[in-house]
């Protein structure tokens, strides 16, 4: 039951003098987009690892659909682990140099101990042709890679995806066909989104509603 | 003599090594690229990742690697002796050109500087390679930064120390030591927050008004609409529309360009479809022709760039 990913009270960051957020609280609802604004520095990309499980904060609780998540990063449950899908800003850094765009699509899939033989039908949704499939990250652009990245975090069906400038790196054009992806995916799945950006005109167009992080609210 | 930088049918291919997944290819990143940049005015340069966009700038600061083949020429005139980019030597460049007759302005500036030393240390440093005569680079340092925004408090600071905006501002200083009148941005904006972007866009302008020329490099049109004089649109390494500003993205003459238009958030928000051609494998005729939806048998061959104020390169523009 896709209830929500609901982060409550959540004081993080890196110096427990200073966290970069206290005591905050939002909800990405099921089958919507929840749209986070705000400059460099107000605590969002904390955020993002924080709701992606992949960073312990100080206080607050994360909830899975309902259940308090328990652990991050390694001692989080695999099976809460895999229900949230991560995008990050720079595709370069998201993908091993040494693999094939396949080899990265079907990662989930195989650390999962699952077949990998959704890896054209994921190529496909997220419109990579065969011949990019074979090639390693060098070998193509920032938004080919992205594109991947893409259906790497789709891989395992996820029940939200935790978008962090996921779009920075990419032209208008690919900015548009992965918003669309991502809004089929949500069609077909009811999956929640959480969607991060400086870019204000661009959340303003593509989530249900937008919440601006400035530093009065984050912090000290 | 006037400042200018010809660009006439400038291509740059890149040869495969034969042991890569692409035996002997050839990479056709630059086709045949003509532009006139003049003193007064800024041209964004826009399109996809992989269009050939970071190769042309590259070309003109003589940054190609050992593997490019170039061909057409880069003529840069004015003060100084008139030369062609393409073939003048790297010693040559590297004492006379850059930096003080073309300046670069980096994508992610903080990545940029030497990160064990100060930004006054950089910065002096400069000034004294740029104006080795001046018996007080300490106080010429200060003026630059404080030209570009930038408190002497500021210049102790070590890169890591910086904001993404100062930074910014670093950069922009360096690049304006040596007084060059021809910018070349790469991607300025990339990953700044919006008043980041206000702040740089309006120290674009104002260079601009000094009289110097900026060829800003960026896949963002909105960055583009809000600096740019002229816009070139580039798609596979080709110019395939050159024009006034607000001409190019309000009436924009050719497919691609309405696509890209389209493909903001605050239009319609729709992707083109399809990918960019393989530069390796480009079609004989107009590149763009396998995603285009007016294409015609006519398409099967090249369509020039028209010679008009706003330029296109297709047969059947819109």
């Amino acid at each position: 039951m896709l209830t929500g990913l609901r982060a409550d009270a959540i004081t993080a960051g890196y110096d427990p003098r200073h966290p970069v957020l206290t005591d905050f609280s939002l909800t990405v609802h099921s089958g919507q987009t929840f749209g986070l604004a705000g400059p460099s520095g107000s605590g969002k990309s904390t955020l993002a690892r924080v709701l992606a499980l992949l960073h312990k904060p100080f206080a607050g609780t994360v909830h899975l659909d309902g259940v308090p998540v328990t652990g991050f990063r390694q001692r989080a449950p695999r099976a809460q682990r895999t229900r949230i899908g991560v995008l990050f800003q720079q595709p370069r850094l998201s993908v091993d140099p040494r693999m094939t765009l396949r080899t990265a699509i079907a990662e989930p899939l195989r650390a999962n101990g699952r077949p990998a033989d959704r890896v054209d039908e994921l190529a496909e949704l997220v419109m990579l042709t065969p011949e990019l499939l074979v090639r390693r990250p060098h070998e193509v652009s920032d938004g080919q890679l992205q594109r991947a990245c893409l259906a790497r975090a789709l891989a395992l069906r996820p029940g939200y995806l935790v978008c962090d400038e996921m779009t920075t790196m990419l032209d208008a054009s690919t900015t548009a066909a992965l918003v669309n992806v991502i809004r089929d995916y949500q069609r077909q799945t009811g999956a929640g989104v959480l969607a991060i950006s400086h870019d204000t005109v661009l959340l303003d167009h593509w989530a249900d509603h937008v919440v601006t992080l400035d530093n009065a609210t984050a912090g000290n | 003599m006037v400042n200018e930088l010809v660009l006439d049918h400038l291509s740059v291919r890149f040869a495969l090594p034969g042991k890569f997944s692409l035996p002997g290819a050839t990479v056709a990143a630059v086709n045949d690229v003509s532009l006139r940049i003049r003193p007064g005015e800024c041209v964004a340069l826009v399109g996809e990742s992989g269009c050939g966009k970071t190769v042309l700038a590259n070309a003109l600061l003589g940054f190609l690697p050992g593997n490019a083949q170039t061909s057409g020429t880069a003529t840069l005139t004015g003060d100084g002796p008139s030369l062609d980019l393409l073939t003048t030597s790297d010693t040559v460049l590297a004492t006379t050109v850059r930096g003080r007759r073309i300046g670069l302005i980096p994508q992610s500036p903080a990545a940029h500087l030497t990160p064990v030393r100060t930004a006054r240390a950089q910065l002096e440093e400069a000034v004294r390679v740029h104006h080795p005569t001046d018996t007080a680079p300490r106080d010429h340092a200060h003026r630059v930064a404080a030209r570009a925004g930038l408190s002497p408090d500021d210049l102790d600071r070590y890169p890591h120390e910086l904001s993404g905006g100062m930074a910014q501002r670093v950069a922009n200083a360096l690049a304006l030591v040596g007084d060059p009148w021809l910018l070349i941005a790469d991607e300025p904006t990339t990953g700044l927050d919006r008043h980041l972007v206000d702040g740089l866009i309006e120290e674009f302008r104002r260079m601009v008004a000094d009289g110097r020329a900026v060829l800003l490099i960026t896949h963002d049109l909105a960055a583009a609409q809000r600096i740019a004089d002229r816009i070139a649109v580039m798609y596979a390494g080709r110019i395939i529309e050159i024009g006034p500003t607000r001409k190019v993205l309000e009436v924009p003459r050719h497919h691609y360009s309405r696509g890209l238009v389209d493909a903001l958030p605050d239009r319609a928000f729709t992707p083109i479809p399809g990918q960019p051609p393989l530069l390796t494998d480009l079609p004989a005729g107009c590149s763009f022709a396998p995603r285009c939806d007016q294409a015609a048998p006519v398409c099967a061959e090249r369509p020039t760039l028209t010679d008009d104020d706003h330029a296109v390169a297709c047969h059947l523009p819109c």
